[in-house]
């Protein structure tokens, strides 16, 4: 039963302070019912109307009722009476707003859970991206990048790489000839290159020293597709050629760019090799990044570095001064300038960072494999 | 190659055990790539580069030890017994003519009388056998022995065989023949180098002897042959006949001019220790021309230019004197080098050189960067590359890599170009250079559809090849391939399959970044493609891609078992156009105004037509004019389309007025009229 203001019997201070205590108490009351809009409307014209709200009775039946001595008391009283209820009414719509906002938002839940709804990016390949890491790391270090093409003649692919017609080093690089060549002189004739290498030699023979370059690119050999072979694979060469380039600089080089590309905590070690276009030509092992250089996992032995505790990864040297006698023309007076070089192969390298058990997994690209690589 | 660490320990006192041996020649750059057996058994598998034939045998092991710990190497001498006989007598039973001084520098030979050939003692099998060589009898085996031991191949004759008691080196005459010691019959030609007897060859000049002159049980009387052959001969010729053996893997590296005596008195001396016989005195030494190495200047500040590393004289002196090069000169900033003639390999400073470093040890040397003032220059399409394949990678298709060969059938099926042909080929499946990416692409989604990945989205950046005359053409080209769904069907929403537009709007993408004056599609394209489905973009009146749904009958050959989109874009033209500059245009400032039309078209009429229709009026205001709803069928006349077109109109500079875009709305409803098109509503 709503609360409704009788007339006081008299306009003694004691009367009406019995009846505002009794008001306020059924303002407070009906104030805590309220829970949401609706009911705060009915509320607030309960107490508010214009017509017959409880403040407009309190103003017909005390102040207007009122003997005149005592209006200027009871005017008072009304007054502190409307200034409660109007706060009261105030702080009842805003608890009642916020209170149907969170019932709405409650409503519109969902069940964060469930899987999101994503919009799938493609992965770059994993050669690529080693070459591109790779790249960068020479980048860093002043590297310009060249590129050259991949079907090269005899003479920048072996003969001013110091392979001479008819030497056996030939025979290390198991080449793919195009077809219809022999009617061309030898350098002339056209293959499959078989290394980065040749890019040297071009580029060499059209800027002059000082240089620095790296080159990514795709190369061939006579190999059958297997688990460590593909007739078709990527290298990443390097050259460096400047005044006095030592080759204290060519391992320093390597050894800071090894570091840069597996980690800070990898060694390297440098052992003689050969190679027609370097000398002095050397091998870099870097101590094994997957087992750390220990040669083991624990009990079980590593395989990648053969438990040796290091890895091959590429061949370098200083420029043979045979080479540089074939752009002498162009500045390289092997007299007055030396350099270094270097290769390696890209796939071989994400092979083993990745732990890729199969060369031939980076040509068939199943979608589950690259996305491995996003 | 496998060489036996004991036979090493035969010529060098090592103090280090054979692990430690191991290690430290592969520091050296003799590569022991693996260890087997124990103690007098040990063998070492070794590679050897192809330029140290000096060191694929176990003496030149042994000085490689001697450099290596400093400590001395023994002599190399065979002990051959006195006889009575006088050298002018051997050399008067066997005359040796060597006709073909280039081929053959020289020719040494022993002759062994009343010899037994028997099995070879156990001593010498068994290390034979250590190394994966077979024994065959004492006298086979005493070349094979020497040849392992110090590096020289040597041949053995049955010298009662030698029509006409003589021999003669020479080039074979067209029309000869040899049956080689494998069996098989040799046609030789005018460019085979032989050893010959009176009535024809009897070997092949350092690569194998002949059958009808091989020692045999009944063999009584041997002449040793050991030769200088001219590397690039010996070379062609095995490589003619197929024939590498372990005598012309030498010889054509380059073998030891001086060691043919040595070599020769080495085999005399192990037939005689288990043959018995006797040796005719004095070899018989023919030489033709020598084998001289002219000495080499070693400059000290040319070691230090190229190494980094001043190194102390007398290191260096240690150094190439345990190899066997004899120094001399005496300047004290250079050194006059005499190269051993076991080393073909050196005859430069540079050789000398990297000898010293690689004794002296490559990781002794510190690790120093160079300086360098010069600045990074990019790629010139570098940037376009990128942008690309970053764009491709965003809009989800993975990045692939194939292989470049195609067979024959493929090439000509996608594409007309002029095919660059292998002239060695893996496989027919590979025996030409790729001239389209789509062969390689359809090959990587049937793998993925095969595999039960139904949603495949693949793009691959490579380069096609064709034949242009004498030269080869090389053209960069993207390859995109999609099948199964554009959005995958889940919990939050239905699926869609990949369809042409979605194909349509990933190349728009691409080509967007590119400055144009015009962009069109036409319906102009490869027959592998779905006619109805697939375009053209040609930009600036230049053909820049192609794509669209493939056939359906090329699926089918292919064995796809679902739609397949494929796009291939042109970058060898495309990137005759920069990338599109950026300049920022203001925001606009008054409102937009939209107008609808719906129009009704026959089927011939392509949205192309009415895009263009309505752009050339020219309205400046004109911000856009696209497709909204497209609706065909029901109450629609069949042959017609209902089309909602809407363009939105736009000032920079004022608010427009109601009747302005009344008038130009007029002109386009004409415009459209004047194609055919019914205004149903506007």
């Amino acid at each position: 039963m709503a609360y409704t203001l009788s007339k006081p019997k008299d306009f003694l201070p004691a009367t009406l302070d019995k009846a505002a205590k009794k008001l306020l108490q059924a303002l407070a009351n009906e104030a805590a019912k309220v829970s949401n809009e609706v009911e705060w409307k009915t509320f607030r014209d309960h107490w508010m109307a214009r017509k017959d709200g409880v403040l407009s009775s309190l103003n017909d039946l005390w102040l207007k009722a009122a003997p005149k001595d005592a209006k200027r008391q009871v005017g008072q009283r009304v007054n502190e009476l409307k200034a409660v209820v109007e706060q009261t009414v105030e702080q009842a719509k805003q608890r009642a707003q916020s209170s149907s906002r969170s019932s709405r938002l409650e409503g519109e839940r969902v069940d964060i859970t469930l899987p999101g709804i994503q919009r799938p990016i493609g992965a770059e390949h994993p050669i690529v991206k080693t070459t591109n890491e790779m790249v960068a790391v020479f980048r860093d270090l002043g590297y310009s990048v060249e590129e050259g093409p991949e079907i090269e003649t005899d003479y920048y692919n072996f003969e001013a790489l110091n392979f001479p017609p008819n030497h056996p080093a030939r025979d290390t690089q198991d080449t793919l000839f195009l077809a219809q060549q022999q009617a061309k002189p030898l350098r002339e004739q056209l293959l499959l290159r078989t290394h980065t290498s040749p890019v040297q030699i071009r580029t060499m023979a059209t800027k002059k020293p000082p240089i620095r370059i790296v080159i990514p690119g795709r190369v061939y050999r006579k190999d059958p597709p297997d688990a460590s072979h593909s007739p078709m694979f990527h290298q990443i060469e390097g050259l460096a050629v400047d005044t006095n380039i030592t080759f204290g600089d060519l391992k320093g080089t390597l050894d800071y760019a090894m570091k840069a590309f597996f980690g800070s905590n990898v060694k390297t070690s440098f052992r003689p090799s050969f190679f027609p276009f370097t000398e002095p030509s050397a091998e870099l092992l870097v101590s094994c990044f997957l087992c750390g250089g220990r040669g083991t996992h624990g009990s079980d032995p590593c395989r990648p570095c053969k438990q040796t505790g290091w890895i091959e990864i590429l061949g370098c040297g200083m420029v043979d001064p045979n080479v540089f006698q074939f752009v002498k023309h162009n500045g390289y007076d092997p007299e007055k300038v030396s350099g270094f070089a270097f290769g390696m192969g890209a796939d071989r390298i994400a092979l083993l960072k990745y732990g890729v058990e199969d060369l031939q997994l980076f040509f068939q690209n199943d979608v589950r494999f690259l996305r491995q690589f996003a | 190659m496998k060489l036996s660490a004991q036979w090493i320990r035969d010529f060098v006192d090592v103090s280090v055990d054979d692990h430690r041996l191991a290690e430290d020649l592969t520091s050296v750059g003799m590569g022991v790539e693996g260890i087997v057996g124990q103690g007098e058994d040990t063998i070492f598998e070794m590679e050897i580069g192809t330029n140290r034939p000096d060191a694929m045998n176990h003496y030149g092991l042994a000085r490689e030890a001697s450099a290596i710990y400093d400590v001395p190497l023994r002599r190399l001498a065979a002990e051959l017994p006195a006889t009575s006989g006088k050298a002018s007598s051997a050399e008067s039973s066997v005359p040796i003519q060597i006709e073909d001084g280039e081929g053959c520098a020289r020719f040494t030979a022993r002759i062994l009388r009343d010899v037994r050939i028997t099995d070879s003692p156990p001593k010498i099998a068994r290390r034979l056998a250590a190394i994966d060589q077979r024994a065959i009898n004492n006298a086979v085996d005493a070349t094979n022995y020497t040849l392992w031991e110090m590096g020289k191949p040597t041949h053995v004759f049955d010298l009662d065989l030698l029509e006409g008691g003589k021999i003669i080196v020479r080039r074979a005459r067209e029309g000869e023949t040899l049956k080689t010691l494998d069996g098989v019959e040799r046609k030789l030609s005018g460019e085979d180098l032989v050893v010959a007897d009176a009535a024809g060859p009897i070997g092949l000049a350092g690569t194998m002897g002949g059958f009808d002159t091989m020692i045999t049980e009944k063999t009584r009387n041997v002449l040793i042959e050991s030769a200088w052959w001219d590397p690039l001969i010996v070379r062609k010729m095995s490589r003619r006949h197929g024939l590498h053996t372990d005598a012309s893997h030498r010889f054509e590296r380059g073998a030891d001019f001086e060691s043919t005596v040595s070599s020769c008195d080495r085999v005399a001396e192990l037939i005689l220790q288990s043959g018995g016989g006797t040796v005719i005195d004095g070899p018989i030494d023919v030489i033709a021309r020598r084998i001289d190495q002219a000495p080499v200047e070693l400059r000290l500040s040319e070691v230090e230019r190229i190494l980094g590393t001043r190194l102390e004289r007398m290191q260096i002196v240690r150094i190439l004197e345990r190899l066997g090069f004899e120094l001399a000169g005496a300047e004290p900033a250079a050194f006059l080098v005499h190269i051993p003639s076991w080393r073909l390999d050196v005859g430069r400073e540079i050789d000398l050189i990297e000898e010293i470093a690689r004794l002296y040890g490559y990781d002794k040397f510190p690790n120093t960067l160079p300086t360098f003032s010069r600045s990074v220059i990019e790629l010139p399409e570098a940037a376009k590359d990128r942008k690309l394949r970053n764009a491709l990678l965003a809009l989800g298709y993975n990045e692939a890599v194939s292989l470049s060969f195609l067979s024959h059938e493929e090439a000509e099926q996608f594409s007309d170009a002029p095919l660059i042909e292998l002239e060695n080929p893996l496989s027919e499946e590979a025996s030409v250079m790729r001239t389209s990416l789509v062969p390689g692409m359809l090959t990587m989604l049937a793998y993925n559809l095969n595999r039960g990945n139904d949603n495949v989205r693949l793009f691959e950046t490579a380069k096609v090849f064709q034949s242009a005359g004498p030269a080869a053409l090389e053209m960069k080209r993207i390859a995109m391939g999609a099948t199964g769904s554009a959005l995958s069907p889940s919990v939050h929403q239905p699926g869609r399959p990949f369809s042409f537009f979605d194909l349509k709007g990933d190349v728009e993408t691409l080509l967007d970044f590119f400055e144009r004056t015009s962009l069109r599609y036409d319906a102009q394209t490869a027959e592998y493609y779905h006619p109805g489905r697939s375009t053209r973009a040609v930009i600036d009146g230049e053909s820049v891609a192609q794509f669209g749904q493939l056939h359906p009958e090329t699926a089918a050959t292919r064995k796809l078992r679902q739609d397949v989109y494929i796009a291939e874009i042109y970058l060898e033209r495309l990137y005759r156009h920069g990338l599109r500059k950026i300049v920022c245009q203001p925001l606009p400032r008054y409102p937009a105004v939209e107008r609808d039309f719906s129009f009704l078209f026959r089927d011939s009429v392509a949205f192309e037509h009415i895009r263009r229709a309505c752009y050339d009026l020219g309205l400046k205001e004109l911000r856009s004019f696209f497709p909204v709803e497209i609706f065909r069928g029901g109450s629609i006349r069949p042959g017609t389309y209902s089309l909602l077109l809407r363009a939105s109109f736009q000032s920079n500079d004022r608010t427009l007025r109601e009747d302005e875009v009344a008038q130009w709305s007029a002109q386009i409803v004409r415009a459209l009229e004047a194609l055919g098109g019914t205004l149903r509503s506007q």
